[in-house]
């Protein structure tokens, strides 16, 4: 059994790297994590270390993708994630069309697949997606013709990766390699897109050990094929620890009988002096925001010295620079490529 | 009208030698020896294995209702060409088979336009709201063969009581989809690791399960005829064996796809395998081949549900559930007997005699029966591709994969119905 | 095959020159800025000789080059370090090898995104023919004529050497 989900997935991850990357091993979409190699991770770090020099400039801005229109297709709503990509493919000098779409209008898939062929036809570079179905930039992907790179802003349950890489950047710039690290995942992993990509990039990266700390009504099913260590008491989860990462609590969970209260949830999981105290000294705290501060974390930890909740921020449109401009690379790679074939034919 | 037909040196299953003479939809002579006589049409079925007609207990004709999917002519084509000769027309369609008008429609239209026998399952309960009785009594009247709910629960425990408890005083056979409604909520896939990876909303085991387990502790108190259909879980082949075994009137069937693939199939958010109840494990996959080798699993059904494209393109979790299956059941399972998964004695049984012991059909091909028949060549192989299959939902199984054995000829009450050009 | 020149004395030339053309504009304080990786050699060892007190920079044109559309972006991309305020200074711009002047242009335009120079020089190592954009640098260790099929590269850090590479046509 074992091995045969060990083969299974390494097919799924086959497919993964195929849909987003060119012949060459370029990216030209970003969508999941799945499939992308430690190399190709650590090109990404680097690549928004650049990008982070870019921003410290009188001039924030550089001209990579001057002339190319990039589209914020979010069919589900979030200003803040929206602003950072809006502001990430401004400072790459590309034209930026946000478009807000809501998806009871498009829950039908001919309506989805109209949309996107009439922002085909305004000769869109790329395209940002936000969708409330997990596997919606995958179908996008699949869908749309060649030459347009999707970069998956969000999509249900499945995957973050850009917040993921974000996270990424933030761990190394504070612990400089993956190494030997040990990070826990705290609160909603079930529902959190972002811990799945989290999850990932840390065991693609090389930290020790990934660590989800959660009641058992917040964990997936199958929790144990993620490949991470499972502690329900946050006390005994926080030793050792490296790094500590809260996730958003949503309201609607106490309605779903997932949980009976916030003040319960507060006082099992919530990170406050007390329980970040059982980590190693130098832990660092994260939250991908926004926070409900006394449901997830304490005011004190959250605006503490050990919290680098403020550095995310700044990291995010860094990343996301480095993946518009690596996916567009990859997309002008391919289509020389393709125009190459057609003159040879 | 008098028509005739004759199949000179075909095959059965076994190996033996077969030739048949049917004249007005009955056999009127078979053996190993020649059958002499002259028919209206002869045909040479050298290198050809002859099947009894399949019956399929689980297929959605998708008529009346909208046509985009699909309708009882095309569907029913489609059936014919994969050796089906009698289909139960599932009773989820617009509107729904609740009433003896409906069930008088689709017979009609079958007649007229059907390529094989179309059995209509009546709605247990009215417009499958899980709520009120339908007139089963009127339906069954009407020509309804059984009541399912078709893929919706009931309301409550209480309903489904009542409903198996009023069906058994008529002797009218359920066939019900266990599913516990609360339990499976929005899923879409099975709540395994498949689903933990990739973010889907999940359907667990147990949601189909504790739905069996009390549907048979429910079917042994009333003692209706229960039948459920579409089981996906090992756990379920168990409890209906154990049932069995205590004397419960339990049959059951399993989907062809259910039986060929797993979970795994969604890892690309690949919306063709979105189906209900979910593709599960390969634990699963394994214990529903046992139980249909040990005929605790009655049949094998199509679970046919074809769909307009734009059911199917769009994110996984709001496409329509379903494949376009009829066509390939038989290869697929052909398929498993050459892996070495099932034996073809049990295939055979599993769509033919077993779904026939349930809605009282026949089967068995015998002197002075009904003349209902394929011949196939087994050792051919065919590609099912959107462009070229009967049915109108192209959302095949296996595109581009090669399929075990090629349909030639499909004879329905003696009358060619399907013929390979 | 024509004759390459040796480093060392290519260095000489360039500090002469540099130092002439520095005191002929009168500037006291200039601040080096080499384009990696050749350019940042050259610089921080004119750097070394001219004895600056201040660092000098480093420039990473990655993200200003004008053929991404053509070629995508460099995979290898460092921050580019510039460890001083440029608004209102005297800059030299440093290169190994000036050919296109492409390579000059997206510098240059880098360099805006920090502030206003009070002025940008330019000095390169070697200076091939073949330019497309009238850029010319101020001072240059020598000019070199190579055939089409070949190209001047300068290898390093320790030691300097100028190597021919052949390219596609």
């Amino acid at each position: 059994m074992t091995d045969q989900l060990a083969s299974s997935l390494s097919a799924h991850d086959m497919a993964s790297r195929n849909l987003q990357l060119t012949s060459d091993g370029q990216l030209r979409h970003f969508i999941t994590l799945d499939g992308l190699d430690r190399a190709m991770l650590t090109d990404i770090l680097d690549t928004a270390d650049s990008f982070i020099e870019v921003g410290e400039r009188t001039i924030k801005k550089v001209p990579l993708l001057r002339g190319r229109t990039v589209v914020n297709l979010f069919f589900e709503s979030s200003t803040r994630t929206r602003s950072t990509f809006e502001l990430a493919a401004k400072r790459l000098s590309a034209d930026v069309l946000n478009l807000d779409i809501n998806t009871s209008a498009t829950s039908k898939g001919e309506s989805l697949s109209d949309t996107l062929l009439n922002l085909e036809a305004m000769a869109s570079d790329m395209f940002v997606v936000r969708h409330s179905q997990s596997g919606a930039p995958h179908f996008i992907a699949e869908s749309v013709t060649p030459g347009v790179a999707i970069i998956n802003a969000g999509d249900g349950r499945h995957a973050h990766p850009t917040q993921a890489m974000l996270d990424m950047l933030t761990i190394r710039q504070n612990k400089q390699r993956f190494e030997g690290l040990r990070v826990a995942i705290v609160g909603d992993i079930l529902h959190s897109r972002v811990a799945r990509s989290q999850v990932r990039a840390l065991q693609t990266l090389g930290a020790e050990e990934v660590r989800l700390i959660a009641p058992g009504t917040l964990l997936p099913a199958d929790v144990d094929s993620l490949g991470c260590t499972v502690e329900y008491d946050m006390r005994k989860g926080m030793a050792d620890l490296d790094v500590v990462i809260m996730l958003r609590l949503q309201k609607e969970r106490m309605e779903g009988a997932l949980l009976p209260s916030e003040r319960e949830f507060y006082r099992l999981y919530g990170l406050d002096t007390e329980k970040l105290a059982l980590a190693k000294p130098g832990c660092i705290v994260m939250h991908p925001g926004p926070i409900n501060r006394g449901v997830e974390i304490e005011s004190a930890v959250a605006d503490g010295p050990q919290s680098v909740i403020l550095n995310q921020v700044t990291n995010g449109i860094a990343i996301r620079m480095a993946v518009m401009s690596m996916a567009m690379s990859g997309q002008v790679a391919e289509r020389a490529s393709r125009s190459r074939q057609q003159e040879g034919e | 009208m008098s028509t005739s037909l004759r199949i000179d040196n075909a095959r059965l299953a076994d190996g033996t030698a077969i030739n048949l003479l049917a004249r007005d939809g009955l056999i009127q002579a078979m053996g190993a020896e020649p059958v002499t006589g002259s028919a209206e049409t002869v045909i040479d079925a050298s290198g050809l294995t002859l099947l009894p007609g399949f019956v399929d207990l689980c297929c959605n004709l998708r008529e009346p209702g909208n046509g985009q999917k699909g309708n009882i002519a095309s569907e029913t084509r489609a059936a014919a060409r994969g050796g089906f000769t009698t289909v139960c027309a599932s009773p989820d369609t617009s509107p729904v088979n609740d009433s003896g008008a409906v069930t008088n429609l689709i017979r009609d239209v079958a007649r007229s336009s059907a390529a094989i026998r179309v059995l209509p399952v009546g709605a247990a309960t009215r417009g499958l709201a899980g709520e009120l009785l339908s007139d089963m009594v009127g339906l069954s009247n009407a020509g309804c063969v059984a009541f399912s709910n078709g893929t919706r629960a009931m309301a409550n425990a209480r309903i489904l009581r009542r409903c198996m408890a009023y069906a058994r005083t008529f002797d009218l056979t359920l066939m019900l989809q266990p599913l516990n409604d609360a339990l499976a909520a929005d899923g879409y896939a099975h709540d395994g690791k498949v689903a933990a990876h990739l973010g889907l909303l999940g359907v667990p085991e147990v949601a189909e399960t504790a739905s069996v387990m009390e549907m048979l502790l429910l079917a042994e108190e009333t003692g209706v005829r229960l039948h459920l259909g579409q089981l996906s879980c090992a756990r379920s082949v168990e409890m209906v064996a154990d049932a069995r075994q205590r004397g419960v009137s339990v049959t059951a069937d399993v989907a062809m796809h259910q039986l060929v693939f797993t979970e795994e199939a969604l890892s690309g958010f690949d919306s063709r395998y979105h189906v209900l109840p979910p593709l599960r494990t390969e634990a699963d996959r394994k214990a529903l081949l046992k139980g249909v080798e040990a005929g605790v699993i009655d049949a094998i059904v199509s679970q046919h549900q074809p769909h307009d494209s734009a059911a199917k393109q769009a994110p996984l979790g709001v496409t329509e559930p379903g494949m376009s299956t009829i066509e390939s059941v038989f290869s697929m399972g052909l398929g498993l007997v050459q892996q070495g998964e099932l034996s073809l004695a049990a295939l055979l049984r599993a769509l033919t005699a077993g779904p026939a012991g349930v809605v009282g059909a026949v089967s068995e091909l015998k002197q002075g029966g009904e003349a209902s028949l394929s011949l196939w060549d087994l050792e051919g192989q065919w590609h099912a591709t959107p462009g070229n299959i009967q049915s109108r939902g192209a959302h095949v199984p296996v595109p581009g994969r090669p399929l075990s054995g090629v349909p030639h000829w499909t004879v329905a009450e003696g009358r060619v119905v399907y013929r390979l050009d | 095959m024509t004759d390459l020149p040796a480093v060392p004395a290519l260095l000489d030339t360039l500090e002469q020159g540099l130092r002439r053309y520095l005191e002929e504009r009168s500037i006291q304080h200039p601040l080096l800025v080499g384009i990696r990786t050749g350019g940042v050699w050259v610089a921080s060892e004119l750097h070394r000789r001219l004895g600056l007190d201040e660092p000098w920079g480093e420039l990473d044109i990655s993200f200003y080059r004008d053929d991404f559309s053509r070629i995508g972006l460099n995979p290898r991309v460092t921050p580019s370090h510039l460890p001083f305020e440029t608004e209102g200074r005297d800059l030299v711009l440093v290169d190994d090898v000036i050919m296109s002047g492409r390579t000059i242009r997206a510098a240059m335009n880098e360099l805006f995104d920090y502030g206003r120079p009070s002025s940008v020089s330019l000095v390169a190592l070697l200076d091939m023919r073949g330019r497309e954009l009238p850029i010319q640098p101020d001072v240059c260790g020598q000019q070199l004529t190579l055939p089409p099929t070949q190209r001047v590269k300068l290898v390093g850090p320790d030691p300097l050497t100028v190597e021919i590479r052949e390219v596609k046509a």
